[in-house]
């Protein structure tokens, strides 16, 4: 749980076991007092009232609704797929010898993460069409996310591969590989598990970014809710079940995530030398066994 | 280009409205979630699982989400507020999840260690706090708070999918208003690059002007 935090504290004592313990009833007193409020505010207004919520028993709400989930996890996968190995691309250029490449890299890699998302879906939306390129609702979503999300691959990747130690690269060399062969079964292998806790978080923040399908009318898990509230005249309760069901699929992603991040050290620790492995753990550990929200490498 | 500066009015409205909503948003975020994070590592159960249970709800919904439920949803459960104030305190409520955790990760950095020793050493809780656990602690919470501002300031710009005029929602009207989309949008873009390297900056400086000098 955590750690560090409970060591700031001393065994409590009689006199505070019995000041937790006050604190305890009086915060817990506290949040009943606020939840009845909550429920006080939404029965008078009627949000409590089964007819309110009945359509989500309903099998074809509840296929609309799945069909937004499913868009959602589209646009993510198919977001993922195109932006991670862009992004490695875009990590690789920025750390070439080539001052041009580099360069470029660089201004690809500020810009594109200085935009606002919804800048870059309105540029799709109303400045290509006029340049003459227009592309489907799905891409123009799609494409923006990864645009956006491969500038930030490419740095937490980037971060990776600077955090491997200079040795590992020098002694590829000294055994005779190629600066590819050595980047490709020495160093990336490395950066890559260091870096998975951030590329988790940032899969989970390209998945909340695909709820901007709501501005250019892609039906996904957001716009859908619109679409059903608006129709049913039960907007709160619609957007709520949306926000439950985004909870769901992040919370089973990081969980999945996490899952992986452990199967993948097993197998290091069968095949290597111990020492790596603590330092993998090290790793893992550093993000509190949850997805870091925010990795440190992205200002 | 000329029509931009002609309407730059407009346009500074709209990175005033920004800078507004930023300032604000990060005040009351940074507020509220010191105050979480108090209560995440505070020993009373209550308190630590209220905190938990904000980070996880706030931090896996998307910001667009928390947006159209208080500009779209609260009106029908009769709290209507004016729009700048309603989309500014989603925005708060919501970074305040990840400045909690940014201010835990700070906390958690320094070595447990140094805290048994302290107490050791008789040191009283608050003691610890002001003397060993804060000031090592606030350093390394530089650049994470950093990222999550930047962050804030770029997502203010989803205020104008719920219908506020800051710089986003400005550039669009410009856009459809006097049909020249790609203008507006090189500037705007200029604007939020400036304002990110300038964030960026300010954080790098701040973090050296707290580093330990050896």
């Amino acid at each position: 749980m955590n750690t560090g935090a409970s060591t700031l504290f001393d065994l409590p004592g009689p006199a505070g076991r019995r000041r937790i313990r006050i604190a305890t009833v009086v915060s817990l007193l506290l949040i009943v007092v606020a939840v009845v409020a909550v429920v006080r505010r939404l029965t008078t207004h009627g949000m409590l009232a089964a007819d309110e919520w009945r359509v989500f028993t309903q099998w074809p709400t509840i296929r609309f609704l799945l069909g937004g989930v499913w868009a959602t996890v589209l646009v993510t996968v198919v977001a993922m797929a195109i932006a991670l190995p862009a992004g490695a691309l875009v990590a690789l250029v920025r750390l070439s010898r080539a001052r041009v490449a580099r360069a470029l890299g660089r201004a690809y890699v500020e810009v594109f993460r200085a935009i606002p998302l919804l800048l870059l879906l309105y540029m799709f939306l109303f400045g290509l069409p006029r340049l003459g390129l227009t592309f489907p609702v799905f891409w123009q979503l799609t494409l923006a996310i990864v645009l956006n999300n491969a500038a930030v691959f490419a740095e937490i990747l980037r971060a990776g591969i600077l955090a491997v130690e200079r040795g590992q690269s020098e002694a590829a060399s000294s055994l005779g590989m190629t600066y590819w062969q050595a980047m490709w079964l020495v160093v990336i292998p490395q950066a890559v598990r260091k870096v998975v806790p951030a590329l988790v978080g940032q899969s989970v923040r390209l998945l909340k970014d695909s709820s901007l399908g709501y501005v250019v009318s892609y039906l996904e898990l957001l716009h859908q809710s619109q679409v059903l509230g608006e129709y049913y005249h039960t907007v709160l309760p619609t957007y709520l079940v949306a926000a439950v069901v985004y909870i769901a699929i992040n919370i089973t992603l990081s969980r999945f995530a996490h899952l992986l991040e452990n199967r993948g050290l097993r197998g290091v620790r069968r095949r290597r030398h111990p020492e790596s492995t603590a330092l993998a753990e090290n790793a893992a550990i550093g993000s509190g066994g949850r997805a870091p929200l925010i990795d440190d490498s992205t200002v | 280009m000329s029509t931009i500066f002609a309407h730059g009015g407009q346009l500074a409205h709209g990175v005033l409205l920004t800078m507004l909503m930023t300032v604000l948003g990060f005040g009351c975020a940074l507020v509220a979630g010191v105050v979480l994070a108090v209560f995440h590592i505070s020993p009373v159960p209550p308190l630590h699982r209220l905190a938990v249970g904000y980070v996880a709800v706030f931090r896996n919904i998307p910001l667009l989400v928390w947006l159209v439920l208080f500009v779209f949803g609260l009106p029908e459960i009769g709290l209507l507020y004016p729009l700048f104030g309603t989309v500014t305190a989603a925005m708060a409520l919501y970074w305040a999840a990840f400045i909690c955790e940014a201010v835990r990760s700070g906390i958690r950095t320094v070595p447990p260690g140094q805290i048994e020793a302290a107490r050791a050493l008789g040191f009283g809780f608050s003691q610890l706090l002001r003397h060993l656990v804060l000031p090592q602690a606030v350093r390394s919470m530089v650049q994470p708070l950093g990222t999550v501002f930047i962050a804030l300031t770029l997502n203010t710009s989803l205020a104008a999918a719920v219908g506020v005029r800051e710089l986003t929602g400005e550039t669009q009207f410009f856009t459809i208003t006097y049909d020249i989309p790609i203008p507006a949008f090189a500037v705007t873009t200029a604007i939020y690059v400036l304002i990110t390297l300038a964030g960026g900056l300010l954080t790098g400086r701040l973090e050296r002007k707290l580093a330990f000098k050896r």
